[in-house]
């Protein structure tokens, strides 16, 4: 019927599909080293302020998180007050002592020095609690923290 | 009788439980990394505090309303780059080792900092300022620090400061953990010091 058909003895052979697996696989291994797996679930909101002048924070195993802001929308009956979070709970300023120390304590002794301690505090908190966090911090002398931000300017 | 080969295992599917895989992993995967403002806290001790003239601090005050007082008077957050680094860079005077600071571009003042290792900016702020407001000041006064450091490599080393920094860390550069550059890293840092001072919310 058609002209196109006419010499249509040879037929095309099946593209083969068995390296498909192998190419799959390769990807799947590249995000399996790649992934860091999320350690905590944030009860707050956590909208970090941009800076422009950042750094890299180093060595993963070597950083405290201390999170703070309001608490999140499925949070609601904890009040609308800023908190802070630590690992996944709630927690308050008298907690940061034993967090610290529980922190040092999982680490070798020549790596307690270079701790540092992330401040991942939303956008909207008061510095009231911020600077809390750091008179806590001063008390058990973590000195070293990091205020961590997105990249970008903060200039409107 | 011959033996009979045993049946192929049928491969087809094996596709399918690695895309699986590879879906999960790339939902729960994050590769970006932290990064942010690094700071130093002072440590929680009783010192007598040190006479330091007027002149020599700079005073960035955040009300409750997150405006920014510089020296008392009303300023925008963009001009405060520029007004830092006129403050620090003035080298009207002497510095700490007694000389006079002879790489500084700044208009000499003498009703202004002495010395850049004499200069420091202390910010206020009330317990009701928002974080962000003083993220932003705060990574203002790093920039003018860092811009000022950035010039005096061009001027020392000719090249950038920031480069120089990036191929201390770097294990592929040929200056990995080069004693000679961290000398001069060393040099540029202590000749800018970054002294920000943050005071307790009154």
């Amino acid at each position: 019927m058609s002209k196109f058909k006419k010499g249509g003895k040879k037929e095309l052979p099946a593209i083969s599909t068995a390296s498909l697996p192998d190419i799959v696989f390769m990807l799947l291994f590249f995000f399996m080293v790649a992934t860091v797996m999320r350690d905590n679930s944030l009860k707050i909101k956590n909208n970090l302020p941009s800076a422009a002048e950042t750094e890299k924070l180093g060595k993963k195993n070597l950083v405290m998180f201390i999170y703070a802001g309001k608490p999140s929308d499925s949070y609601k009956d904890m009040g609308n007050e800023a908190k802070i979070q630590l690992n996944d709970k709630f927690a308050d300023l008298k907690d940061i002592a034993p967090f610290v120390a529980a922190e040092r304590a999982s680490k070798r002794e020549e790596e307690i020095p270079q701790l540092i301690a992330a401040l991942k505090v939303d956008k909207e908190t008061n510095m009231g609690l911020v600077s809390d966090i750091e008179q806590a911090l001063r008390k058990v002398g973590q000195l070293k923290i990091n205020y961590t931000t997105k990249k970008g300017s903060g200039l409107k | 009788m011959a033996k009979r080969s045993a049946p192929e295992v049928n491969a087809g599917s094996m596709a399918d439980i690695a895309f699986l895989l590879l879906i999960f992993f790339l939902v729960t995967t994050t590769i970006e990394v932290d990064s942010g403002i690094s700071s130093k806290l002072p440590p929680d001790e009783i010192i007598d505090p040190p006479i330091i003239k007027q002149k020599n601090i700079f005073t960035v005050e955040l009300n409750k309303d997150n405006q920014m007082l510089v020296e008392e008077e009303l300023m925008k957050v963009k001009d405060l780059k520029a007004a830092a680094i006129k403050f620090i860079d003035n080298g009207g005077g002497e510095g700490t080792d007694g000389t006079k600071c002879n790489y500084c571009n700044g208009a000499k003042d003498p009703s202004s900092s002495d010395h850049p290792t004499k200069a420091i900016i202390s910010i206020t702020h009330s317990r009701a300022t928002d974080y962000e407001t003083f993220i932003v000041v705060y990574d203002q006064l790093v920039s003018a620090y860092a811009e000022l450091r950035e010039r005096l490599a061009q001027k020392m080393y000719n090249r950038s400061f920031k480069e120089m920094e990036a191929s201390v860390e770097d294990s592929n550069s040929a200056e990995f953990n080069s004693d000679k550059l961290k000398e001069k890293i060393k040099k540029i840092k202590d000749m800018y010091p970054r002294i920000i001072s943050k005071a307790e919310p009154k």
